[in-house]
């Protein structure tokens, strides 16, 4: 029996605009145990991201609880959910986010800039440590626009690592690479689910879905699905059937 | 530690964007830098003035006859007869702050060796002139009290006359020259003092003992002035009070507003002068600090610019932890370092400038180093003022609106 990383109950969120109110999510309600690895699948516009950004501490649900690793986050302060999410939640975007013209150590340095408690020596070894992670422990000096898709979206993976995140939260984080790439980027997060990090991936891309154990489908603000995977696919072993590229 | 870390943040955006800020950075620049000159050249002015004037004689005091302003019809100086040696006796006899004192009588009139003339001032004096004026000898002495009791027809003459009335370099001490037809000998030469503050040639002059000018050239028992000296520059004020009072005494006045007389020190001829010259700093400092405000809208507005184009780093940043906080002081360390680094660069060149203005157009000049501090507090002070609204700004954004912001 392990315990939920994240709790949410009869989550609302409604965006108002003018006289029109969206509503993106209906009352959601659902768990997260300890080291699942779960995939929010559904169409666009069906409220992925706006959940996911929510159990990010990004944005506030209009009502509804929700709990991460034990705390409440209705009744935190801006400051307080600045350090959940400096603390607990990596995030990965789509479009990788990573700060330009700046090397891929000083962006994976990011999160710990932002802890008093971590100290230079400290932030860099464990920089260096997340990096060589995701496999870039020979590009520590390489800025953004010297790195392809597939490595600047490793970086980013490396910075969420960073920290040491209870929660890794991934928006279609495999959005905008080819099949190969994507591929090779869910192989990472099987490995790090593998080595026991609780991972939430927003995709709407049914091959992904197969390499998680949990699949929640959302259609117009509410769940229509929740099941476990048991025939859960190694991406390393899809990766080595794809076609070889032509070098 | 958080600190050092917002500054690192904060100095490598600057770095990212030199030419940016350097442009930024030019609105401070100029603006400090023409403060400090502008605060020099005043500076300078109001020193060389002094410096002028004290060279005069620092502890000079003069009493000069006065209209009293209750009276009708006002006479000009010249013509007024009040001031009498019985006044000068008085002075000389009663004050105790002064040191030594002279009476003054002058004339101008023309001077003659043989067929050489030359039109110039005779000063009657006592022998303790020289030491009121502070004027030394080239060459030659003094006339003595004695031959200020016979009125004996001696002069000493001053450099220019020496030129104009000797122009073959002969040496004029015992020569005969006429003043206004009046055989005098010359008994000495005047050091060289050249122009003072108001342009007079003070070497264009005749000094004689003031019984020989009012009898044998203006024919008057008035004296025109009396110069002395306070025992110190600290005592002029006391100087000029006390013979205030003696003169009044003398000249049975009973309210200073109906004085016929003036005393005056050379001090506050100073501050006369210097008061006009710090209008013109002032004027000169307000111009510079229109200029420095001009800098500091400048860093507001590229303060904008930044928290605009980088809304989605600043949402990142908070993604990944960053506090409201650490937002504003990113920026507003930002704003400061520009405009810091902006006032030091300010303070060189303008420190530059005032050589050159000194070197190559011949301006006195002083650095006043109050003037340094101030221009770089300001500009501390106008990196937060202007750097805080948009700083604020970019604290206020939502994580998310941020992260969405194209
Ligand atoms: N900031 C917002 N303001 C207004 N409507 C929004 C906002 N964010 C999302 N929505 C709306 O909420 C719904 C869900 O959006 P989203 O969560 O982004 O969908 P998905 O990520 O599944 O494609 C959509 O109809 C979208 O238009
Ligand atoms: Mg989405």
């Amino acid at each position: 029996m392990s315990k939920a990383i994240i709790k949410i109950e009869d989550l609302k969120r409604e965006f108002t605009m003018g006289s029109e109110t969206v509503r993106a999510l209906k009352g959601i309600s659902f768990d997260i145990k300890e080291g699942e690895f779960v995939t929010i699948m559904g169409s666009s516009g069906s409220g992925k991201s706006t959940m996911l950004n929510i159990l990010g501490c990004l944005d506030q649900p209009t009502s509804g609880n929700y709990e991460i690793d034990g705390v409440k986050i209705k009744d935190l302060t801006k400051n307080q959910l600045a350090t959940i999410r400096n603390e607990k939640i990596g995030f990965i975007f789509q479009s990788y986010n990573l700060l330009a013209r700046t090397s891929a150590i000083e962006n994976v340095e990011l999160p710990l800039l932002y802890n008093s408690k971590v100290s230079t020596e400290e932030r860099r070894k464990r920089a260096i440590e997340a990096l060589q992670k995701v496999g870039l422990g020979e590009r520590l000096d390489h800025t953004p626009s010297q790195l392809s898709g597939g490595q600047q979206q490793r970086v980013a993976i490396a910075r969420s690592l960073v920290n040491n995140p209870v929660m890794l939260l991934a928006d279609e984080a495999t959005g905008n690479l080819d099949t190969r790439t994507a591929y090779e980027i869910m192989s990472i997060f099987q490995e790090l689910n593998e080595q026991g990090i609780t991972i939430a991936f927003v995709t709407h891309e049914q091959d992904i879905a197969t390499f998680s154990n949990r699949t929640i489908v959302l259609k117009d603000g509410n769940i229509i699905q929740d099941y476990k995977n048991h025939n859960i696919q190694s991406a390393e072993e899809q990766l080595a059937k794809l076609p070889k590229e032509n070098h | 530690m958080r600190l050092l870390n917002l500054f690192k943040i904060a100095f490598k955006a600057i770095v990212l964007n030199k030419m940016r800020t350097l442009l930024t950075m030019l609105g401070i620049i100029i603006g400090v830098a023409s403060v400090i000159a502008m605060l020099a050249i005043g500076e300078g002015s109001k020193e060389s003035i002094r410096e002028n004037i004290s060279s005069m004689g620092s502890n000079i005091i003069t009493i000069r006859p006065a209209s009293a302003s209750s009276s009708g019809v006002r006479a000009s100086a010249d013509e007024m007869q009040t001031l009498t040696l019985k006044d000068y006796e008085a002075v000389k006899e009663q004050a105790t702050f002064l040191s030594y004192a002279t009476p003054l009588v002058t004339g101008k009139g023309q001077v003659i060796n043989g067929s050489n003339n030359w039109p110039s001032n005779i000063y009657g004096v006592n022998p303790d002139y020289l030491k009121i004026k502070v004027v030394d000898l080239q060459s030659g002495s003094m006339f003595t009290d004695s031959e200020v009791k016979t009125a004996s027809k001696v002069a000493l003459i001053g450099q220019t006359v020496v030129d104009n009335v000797f122009p073959d370099g002969q040496d004029p001490i015992g020569q005969m020259i006429r003043f206004n037809n009046i055989p005098f000998t010359v008994i000495g030469v005047l050091e060289v003092k050249g122009e003072n503050t108001f342009g007079q040639d003070q070497d264009d002059v005749v000094i004689a003992p003031y019984t020989t000018v009012q009898k044998r050239i203006l024919a008057i028992d008035y004296i025109s002035q009396i110069m002395a000296s306070a025992i110190s520059e600290d005592d002029a004020p006391n100087a000029v009070t006390e013979v205030s009072e003696i003169m009044r005494i003398q000249h049975q006045i009973s309210h200073p507003s109906k004085d016929d007389f003036s005393v005056q020190s050379m001090e506050e001829l100073i501050s006369t002068f210097s008061s006009t010259s710090e209008m013109l700093t002032l004027l000169l400092v307000a111009v510079a600090s229109i200029s420095l405000l001009i800098g500091g809208i400048g860093i507001m507005n590229i303060m904008y610019v930044s928290v605009k184009e980088r809304t989605k780093e600043i949402g990142l940043r908070m993604a990944v932890g960053a506090k409201g906080a650490d937002i504003l002081m990113q920026f507003l360390i930002e704003a400061i370092l520009i405009s810091v680094t902006g006032g030091a660069l300010g303070v060189l060149l303008g420190l530059g400038s005032t050589v050159f203005i000194e070197k190559f157009l011949n301006w006195p000049t002083s650095v006043a180093l109050y003037s340094i501090v101030i221009s770089f507090l300001v500009c501390a002070v106008t990196g937060i003022f202007f750097g805080w609204y948009p700083a604020r700004k970019a604290s206020a954004l939502d994580p998310i609106t941020a992260l969405r912001y194209e």
